[in-house]
C-alpha cells in the first residue's frame, strides 16, 4: 500500500495542481488570478504527460552501444515529451491572447476586478 | 499527381493565406481581402473535389511526409469528414465574401488582422475535420478556438469580457481533452483514431478508458456548447462583431459536434459507448434538456443577436440529441442538421448583420414594417431561414428534424419526440414574433411625419448576395435532402451504428 502511495507521488500532486488551477479559474474574483489559475491547470496536464512516460533506471531515448538497443526498458518514451512541447507552445500562445484581452478590458472599464466589471458594464 | 495530397491541401492554402494576408496587408491594405478569398476559394475547391473524389473512390488515407500511421500522422477523408469539410469551407467562404463591406462599417482599419485571423480560424476548422490523429486534433481545436477568442474580442462594448470568459471555458474544454488523451495514450500506447479503434477491444480493464472518455467528452462538450456547459456561447456570439459571429455561430459548434461522433463512434465502437456504458443516453437527455430550456431562453431575448445565441444553443441540442439516439436514424438525423444549421445559421447571422449595417442596432422592439420596406431581400431571407428553423417543408430544417423524429421513435423514447415538436413550436414563438414586426406591425414614425417617404435601402451587393445564396441553398438542400442522406451520410455511417 505504502509502495503505492510513494509510486504515485507525482498523480496525487498533478490531482493537487489540478484542483488548485480550476478552483483559481472558478472562484477568484480578479480576472489576471483566473488567468495565473488557467496556467497551474495547464502546468498540470505538461506535468501529467511527463511523469507518465518517467522511468527509473532509463536513459534518454539515443541508442547507446553499452546498453543495447533491444530492451526498452532502458529507454525513456520521447512521445509525450514531444507532446508537451506543442502543449507549452498552445499554453504560451493562450496567455498572451489572455493577456492581451486583458489590456484591453483594463483600458475599457479601468478594472480587473469580476464584481466592479459587472458593476460598470450595466 | 497533386490531387494526391488533397487532404492536407484543404487547411493548408488557409494557414499559407493567413500568413501571406497579414505582412502583405500592411503594406497594401486592399491585398488582404482578395488574398483570403483566393485562400479560401482554393481550399473550397480541393474539399469539393476531395468529396466527388471520395463519393467516388472511398476512403482515402494520407500519410503527412509519407510516414506511415501509427508513427506519422494520418489525415482520414472519409464521407463524413470530406462532407463536414465542404459544410465549413462552404460556408466560410460565403461568410467571407460578405465580412468586406461588414468589416468596413464595424471595425474600419482592421480588416487585415480579422482577414488572417478568420482565415487562421477556417484552417483550425478544416484541419479538425481532416485528421485521423488524436493529438494532430488537439493542435487544430486550439489554433480554431485561439483565433475564435481573437473574433470575438474585437467587437463592441463587452466584447473583451465575453472573449475573456469564453477563453478560459474554452481552455478548460481543451485541457480536459487533452487529459483525457493522455489517459487513453497510456492504455494504448497509440494517438492515431484508427489504430486506437483497434487496440481499444482488446484490453482486458476498462477503467481507464473511461475516465479517458469522459474527459474528452466533456472537453469536446465545452467547445460544442452542450448543454450544461454552454455558458460562453450568448455572450460570446452577442457581443462579437457582425462578420465575427457569422463565421463562429454556423461552423465552430458544428465542428466539435462532429469530433464527438469521431471519438464516439470512430474511437470507440457504438456498441461500447451505448449498451455498456450508457454515455450517449446521458448526452440524449442533457441535450433534451437543452434544447428546451435554451429555447425558452431565446423567447426572453430582446436582442436578434442574443436570440439567435440562445437558438443556437438549442439547434446544438438537436445533434447532441441526435448524436445521443446512436442509432442509424438518429445518425442521419445528426449530421444532416449540421449542415442544416451552419446554413441556416449563416442566413440569420448574416441577416442580423445587415440590419445593423443599415440600421445600426438589431433590438427585437424597435423592428417595424419600415425595415421590410428597406430591406426587401433581406427580409425574404430571414423569413426562409426561420421557417427552416422552425422546421416547415420543404426547407432544409424540416427533414434533419424529420430524422430526428424517426430516431427517436425508433429508440422507443417518445419524450424525444415531444421535446422536438415542443421546441418547435418555442421556435414559432421567437421567430413570428419578429416576421410579425417585419411585415404586420404599422410603423410608428411613419403615422407621426407622413411626408417621409421610406426608400428602399438594401445592403450592398456583397453583402446580400451571400445571404441571398444562403437563403437559396436552405431550400434547394431541403428538396435534395434525400440525395445528401443516400449518396453522402448512408456511406458516412460508422460501423456497428
Amino acid at each position: 500500500m505504502t509502495d503505492f502511495f510513494i509510486g504515485h507521488i507525482a498523480y496525487y500532486f498533478i490531482i493537487a495542481l489540478l484542483i488548485i488551477g480550476l478552483w483559481g479559474m472558478l472562484f477568484k474574483k480578479n480576472l489576471v488570478k483566473k488567468l495565473i489559475g488557467m496556467n497551474i491547470l495547464q502546468s498540470s496536464i505538461i506535468i501529467f504527460y511527463v511523469a507518465s512516460a518517467s522511468k527509473y533506471n532509463a536513459t534518454v531515448p539515443v541508442i547507446d552501444p553499452r546498453l543495447g538497443a533491444i530492451n526498452p526498458a532502458h529507454y525513456i518514451n520521447p512521445l509525450p515529451h514531444t507532446l508537451m512541447l506543442t502543449a507549452i507552445v498552445v499554453s504560451v500562445a493562450t496567455t498572451g491572447v489572455a493577456l492581451a484581452l486583458l489590456i484591453v478590458i483594463y483600458k475599457r472599464y479601468k478594472t480587473l476586478n469580476e464584481d466592479e466589471l459587472l458593476e460598470r458594464m450595466k | 499527381m497533386i490531387f494526391e495530397h488533397f487532404p492536407i491541401l484543404i487547411p493548408l492554402p488557409l494557414l499559407l493565406g493567413a500568413m501571406i494576408a497579414a505582412p502583405l496587408g500592411v503594406w497594401k491594405r486592399d491585398l488582404a481581402y482578395p488574398i483570403a478569398l483566393f485562400a479560401t476559394g482554393v481550399s473550397l475547391f480541393f474539399a469539393v473535389s476531395g468529396l466527388i473524389f471520395v463519393l467516388n473512390t472511398g476512403t482515402h488515407h494520407y500519410h503527412l511526409g509519407s510516414w506511415a500511421p501509427p508513427i506519422g500522422i494520418e489525415y482520414v477523408v472519409d464521407a463524413l469528414s470530406s462532407f463536414v469539410a465542404v459544410i465549413v469551407v462552404g460556408v466560410g467562404f460565403l461568410v467571407m465574401i460578405y465580412s468586406h463591406r461588414s468589416l468596413q462599417r464595424e471595425l474600419p482599419n482592421k480588416e487585415v488582422p480579422f482577414h488572417s485571423v478568420s482565415l487562421l480560424f477556417l484552417a483550425g476548422l478544416s484541419g479538425m475535420v481532416v485528421t485521423g490523429d488524436l493529438f494532430n486534433l488537439y493542435v487544430f481545436l486550439e489554433i480554431a478556438s485561439l483565433s475564435a477568442y481573437a473574433l470575438v474580442s474585437v467587437g463592441e462594448k463587452r466584447a473583451p469580457v465575453a472573449a475573456f470568459r469564453y477563453l478560459l471555458l474554452g481552455t478548460i474544454g481543451a485541457s480536459f481533452y487533452l487529459l483525457g488523451l493522455g489517459y487513453l495514450y497510456l492504455v494504448t500506447g497509440s494517438l492515431n483514431m484508427l489504430d486506437t479503434a483497434k487496440i481499444i477491444p482488446l484490453l482486458q480493464e476498462h477503467g481507464l478508458v473511461l475516465v479517458a472518455l469522459t474527459l474528452m467528452i466533456v472537453g469536446i462538450g465545452l467547445k460544442m456548447a452542450m448543454f450544461p456547459l454552454h455558458l460562453w456561447l450568448p455572450d460570446a456570439y452577442t457581443y462579437a462583431p457582425s462578420a465575427g459571429s457569422a463565421y463562429l455561430a454556423p461552423i465552430a459548434t458544428k465542428v466539435s459536434a462532429y469530433v464527438l461522433i469521431r471519438i464516439l463512434f470512430t474511437v470507440f465502437e457504438p456498441a461500447f459507448v451505448r449498451d455498456e456504458f450508457s454515455f450517449t443516453s446521458v448526452i440524449a437527455w442533457l441535450s433534451a434538456v437543452g434544447i428546451i430550456w435554451a429555447s425558452v431562453m431565446a423567447i426572453a431575448q430582446k436582442d436578434l443577436k442574443r436570440m439567435l445565441a440562445y437558438s443556437s444553443v438549442s439547434q446544438i441540442g438537436y445533434i447532441g440529441l441526435g448524436i445521443g439516439l446512436a442509432n442509424p436514424l438518429g445518425f442521419i438525423g445528426a449530421v444532416l442538421h449540421i449542415m442544416n444549421h451552419a446554413v441556416m445559421k449563416a442566413t440569420l447571422f448574416l441577416v442580423s448583420g445587415n440590419i445593423f449595417y443599415r440600421l445600426g442596432f438589431t433590438d427585437i422592439p424597435k423592428f417595424d414594417d419600415k425595415l421590410r420596406k428597406m430591406m426587401p431581400f433581406t427580409s425574404v431571407a430571414f423569413v426562409v431561414a426561420a421557417l427552416s428553423m422552425i422546421g416547415i417543408p420543404p426547407t432544409a430544417g424540416f427533414f434533419s428534424k424529420w430524422y430526428l423524429v424517426l430516431g427517436s421513435i425508433d429508440a422507443g423514447n417518445w419524450i424525444f419526440v415531444f421535446v422536438i415538436a415542443l421546441s418547435s413550436l418555442l421556435n414559432v414563438v421567437y421567430f413570428f414574433r419578429i416576421i410579425e414586426k417585419m411585415y404586420i406591425s404599422k410603423s410608428k414614425t411613419l403615422s407621426e411625419s407622413t411626408v417621409e417617404e421610406i426608400k428602399m435601402r438594401e445592403a450592398p451587393i456583397s453583402m446580400l448576395i451571400p445571404t441571398l445564396v444562403l437563403a437559396i441553398a436552405v431550400i434547394v438542400l431541403g428538396l435534395l435532402n434525400a440525395v445528401i442522406v443516400d449518396s453522402v451520410i448512408k456511406l458516412a455511417m460508422p460501423n456497428g451504428l
